[in-house]
């Protein structure tokens, strides 16, 4: 279904002065207030109807492609349904309007909604603890390489200051590394696409830190001798870091902490159902071994019992007959990441989630995002090159390859393409190993009938390649606007509107 | 569950795959089966799923009282029409827009958005957000740190403490040093000392607040900014509370090169402290080295007016270790809610409610300070906070406010011993006369204690 084409000036460029609404009582002017000179001299804001206001944005919400509007397999972003139950409780007036501020004992609720969710995230994944600190992954993997670098601090290894990486990781991983000021060693993945242990053995060192790794990997592989590659690290004195973005597709399967992870983190907005909002907010909890669980970010939810004593760390614990307060009080913590405790409405959010599955049904979301994915590799593996044929978990990727040798027509073309059908494109050109990907990922939110038609539409796609190349190259003509021009936006930047001499 | 399959589906969708379970399609070795069975909270039903959250809901008992916090996090009135237009679902279940051609209606908002904040900060550029206002400070540390090669920053120490604490959590891995300017008896940040902190040239940036955490305006005076950016240094100011900006004087107009700080205010609820947004705004000079999302306007291939993500050059899935920073989301949901707060309200609106805020904190502080034993703690002209010094311990006045169903405000001795008598009070435009009345009742009612300060 295309999105409709139609220009809709900027706001700026609408309406006229002193056009008020009503949603204020009547205000003193500044200038009775306070003094001429801490008041600024002019705001050249527009002032619109509510109605105009509406319709403003209506219009650009009908130029926004959403997961509410079609297919959208959009791979190593896990862009699954956001069940609107989720939404409605993170506004719940209570809960919605609760300043961070208020004393402990009149934010029970709240308290217990972080520590629930916190010791289902532990249990679920393995680690000792979590802390909902950070405001999104790349955020967490941020606080995950603080947590290393003061855990080796404080063990007198402070030369430790080399992060191993593999060369199909995620671009935040040695992005994160550089803030930390660790240097990053790039590992080469093997013919499969995987870790070798062996290789491993010979880059790591008394200078090794951390060794971030994803499993599945952004192929869509999983790693199966992990387990041998934590070895190696950890004989060396090194952590191991688990990148939770492919996190859909492990779950109530295998675990970080079970195959050898001391520290990782969750991106809350792919696999807990957040809304991802157009890029934000996110949510990116660091879960830590029993090791580092003094080093995770301030502030942490402390539980205690009847009797009023501290709870220990157990398995998801029922919160109506415990309390609970924030815990600033941590001497070896790296300290706090963010202004407040946690991307709290995302909390309440990734709960509700979590009630409406259980851990039965977190197991068979796992199962059912592995399923639709294998099935969409197995119906298009005669017309796209797939560099990695074999049973792969959430996500895999394709490659245009051969079909660029033959037709001229790129990965980004047949995204392109798929635009005009109406749905979102794969993620292209990552991972950096291989050429002309795309990388798929349907998610388990979606049917077998929308499956197929995303199938069929790709095949025909891939068939009008062949047949004329020009139509796919000319793609995309039923969007709202056609190819944009990023070398003029990069060369002559426009970032703002502004107001006319 | 929200998964569609039947159990034909399934079995139709193995057998093309050519499997035969799913659990042939998800094994592991061995090495790294299970260790301990998944323990997560029991499987409910939406109806119950109401339930539970209204439990937790009765056990958050704040909105109960009558409240007078602030410090960062601020109760404005948001309009409904924010929330309609917020919930569509292609706002809300969208990626980040990096395929401009299906995304020109959130790109054209973070367009505007970013022109809102170049307006209300009176600088050239701004970003599409990051996470909070005390991580856009220590990015916009780094940006002067990047611009300047030097590894030492000074603070003022009226910068809310929370950010002054992010940026020593971020300097501990940049490797930064993190010095402090002390305030004055006005409230402000003390400047007398500052030329000679400068002499040496070892700071990237002087970071100062305004309104400040003791809500005292701190802009700073003329002449200074151009001293300190004489010794190469860049200046920063920082605005926790962005509703001021529809009022004061905007940090551009003093000086700041990089303003950075916290737009809550505008349409997002305080949700226990999240998600909130935060902003980054800059001379063009430091564009490059902005950190995050950036939306440009360009043209399509027919010539049509058209948005794209750009400068992605600074980015970290292009840069990767040699990235600006390693943000990778914006807050662009929220920011999108502060947009259409903006646009709703109006400049009338938004000037409007400015004073709305600064004439119910000059109330709360004419009746609270007319009380026996309580004073403002600062002369300085306040935004809309006001900091109160109480007879006693400023902890002992607000546990007896809290047995009259009165949250009274933030006790600064948290983060400063030598305010321990001192609270931080706020009110904005949905504080009511009749709270305000209320609040400066209870305080006359509470017994003073002698004010044995050791």
């Amino acid at each position: 279904m295309p999105l409709p084409a139609f220009d809709t000036p900027l706001i700026f460029e609408t309406g006229q002065e002193g056009r008020a609404n009503c949603y204020l009582p009547e205000a003193p002017a500044l200038d009775t207030l306070l003094p001429k000179d801490a008041l600024r001299e002019d705001l050249p804001l527009p002032d619109n109807s509510e109605l105009d206001v509406v319709r403003h944005f209506t219009r650009l919400s009908q130029k926004t492609f959403g997961i509410d509007t079609a297919f959208y397999p959009l791979g190593s972003c896990t862009m699954k349904y956001n069940p609107r139950i989720n939404d409605a409780m993170a506004n719940v007036p209570a809960l919605r309007d609760l300043h961070p501020f208020a004393p402990d004992h009149a934010a029970q609720g709240a308290l217990a909604v972080m520590w629930e969710l916190e010791r289902a995230l532990a249990s679920l994944f393995g680690m000792a603890a979590f802390s909902l600190n950070p405001a999104a992954g790349a955020h967490a993997e941020l606080a995950a390489l603080l947590i290393a670098k003061a855990y080796f601090k404080k063990k007198g290894e402070p030369q430790r200051n080399v992060v191993i990486v593999p060369d199909t990781a995620h671009g935040t991983n040695p992005a994160s590394a550089a803030m930390v000021g660790f240097k990053v060693l790039s590992l080469k993945s093997d013919a499969q696409g995987r870790v070798d242990p062996e290789e491993m053995r010979k880059v790591v060192g008394p200078d090794t830190a951390v060794c971030m790794m994803t499993n599945p990997n952004t192929l869509g592989l999983f790693e199966p001798r992990i387990h041998d590659v934590a070895d190696v690290v950890h004989e060396a004195g090194g952590l191991m870091y688990y990148d939770g973005a492919n996190a859909n597709a492990l779950m109530g399967n295998t675990r970080p902490g079970d195959m050898g992870f001391d520290l990782m983190h969750l991106n809350l907005h792919k696999t807990f159902t957040i809304p991802h909002g157009g890029g934000g907010a996110g949510a990116g909890p660091v879960g830590v071994a029993a090791h580092l669980v003094d080093f995770l970010p301030t502030p942490v939810v402390r539980a205690f019992g009847a009797d009023g004593k501290p709870l220990s760390a157990t398995g998801w614990t029922e919160s109506a007959e415990l309390t609970f307060a924030l815990d600033f009080d941590r001497p070896d913590s790296i300290g706090p990441m963010r202004s407040f405790w946690s991307n709290f409405a995302h909390m309440i959010r990734a709960l509700a989630y979590c009630y409406a599955n259980g851990a039965d049904g977190l197991t068979t979301v796992s199962k059912l995002a592995v399923l639709n994915a294998n099935y969409i590799r197995a119906s298009i593996r005669d017309v796209l090159d797939i560099p990695y044929d074999e049973i792969n978990r959430h996500e895999f990727v394709a490659s245009a390859q051969s079909l660029k040798r033959e037709t001229g027509v790129r990965a980004l073309d047949l995204a392109k393409a798929l635009l005009d059908r109406g749905y979102h494109a794969p993620t292209v050109y990552f991972p950096l190993i291989v050429p002309e990907c795309l990388m798929i990922e349907p998610t388990e939110t979606e049917s077998k009938e929308t499956l197929d038609a995303f199938i069929t539409a790709l095949r025909e796609i891939v068939a009008t390649a062949k047949s004329d190349p020009e139509t796919v190259l000319a793609t995309p003509v039923n969007t709202a606007v056609g190819r944009i021009d990023e070398t003029r936006a990069a060369r002559q930047p426009d970032l703002r509107w502004r107001p006319p001499q | 569950m929200y998964t569609p399959h039947t159990a034909q589906d399934i079995e139709a969708m193995l057998r093309v795959i050519g499997v035969d379970s799913l659990d042939d399609l998800v094994r592991v070795p061995d090495a790294v089966a299970l260790r301990a069975p998944v323990e997560v909270t029991p499987r409910l039903s939406e109806i119950e799923i109401a339930g539970r959250f209204r439990q937790h809901a009765e056990r958050t008992t704040a909105g109960a009282y009558t409240a007078f916090l602030g410090a960062g996090a601020y109760r404005h009135y948001v309009p409904p029409v924010v929330g309609a237009i917020a919930m569509r679902g292609e706002f809300l279940t969208s990626y980040t827009p990096y395929q401009a051609e299906v995304s020109q209606g959130y790109l054209q908002a973070i367009y505007e958005w970013q022109t809102y904040i170049a307006l209300l900060t009176g600088l050239d550029v701004a970003n599409a957000s990051v996470y909070d206002g005390a991580t856009a400070l220590a990015e916009g540390v780094i940006m002067a740190v990047n611009a300047t090669g030097r590894k030492a920053v000074l603070v003022s120490k009226a910068v809310h403490p929370n950010y002054r604490a992010v940026l020593r959590t971020y300097a501990e891995g940049l490797d930064l040093d993190v010095d402090e300017l002390p305030y004055g008896e006005d409230g402000c940040t003390d400047l007398s000392n500052l030329e000679a902190a400068l002499a040496e040239q070892r700071y990237a940036a002087v970071v100062v607040q305004s309104p400040n955490f003791f809500g005292v305006v701190d802009a700073l005076p003329n002449g200074i900014a151009q001293k300190i950016k004489a010794t190469k240094t860049v200046v920063i100011g920082v605005v926790a509370e962005a509703m001021s900006l529809a009022a004061l004087a905007a940090p551009g107009s003093w000086g700041a090169e990089i303003c950075v700080g916290e737009a809550q205010s505008f349409g997002n609820a305080i949700a226990y402290g999240g998600p909130h947004v935060g902003f980054i705004a800059a001379t063009t000079e430091h564009l490059r080295r902005i950190p995050g999302r950036l939306v440009g306007k360009s043209v399509d291939s027919e010539g049509r007016t058209a948005y794209v993500l750009t400068l992605q050059a600074r980015e970290q899935h292009i840069r990767r270790e040699k990235a600006t920073s390693n943000i990778c989301t914006n807050q662009a949901h929220c920011a999108l809610c502060a947009t259409v707060y903006m646009a709703a309200m109006g400049k009338t609106g938004l000037r409007n409610c400015a004073a709305l805020n600064v004439a119910r904190a000059n109330e709360l502080r004419a009746k609270i300070t007319k009380l026996d034993g309580f004073a403002a703690r600062f002369g300085g002209p306040t935004f809309n906070e006001v900091v109160i010094r109480v007879p006693g311990r400023a902890r002992d006045v607000l546990a007896a406010l809290e047995k009259k169903q009165i949250l009274g405000g933030i006790e600064l001795g948290r983060w400063y011993p030598e305010l321990d008598d001192c609270i931080l009070m706020t009110a904005t435009e949905l504080t009511t006369s009749a709270d305000v009345d209320r609040l400066a009742t209870a305080l006359s009612e509470i017994p003073v204690r002698a004010a044995a300060r050791v």
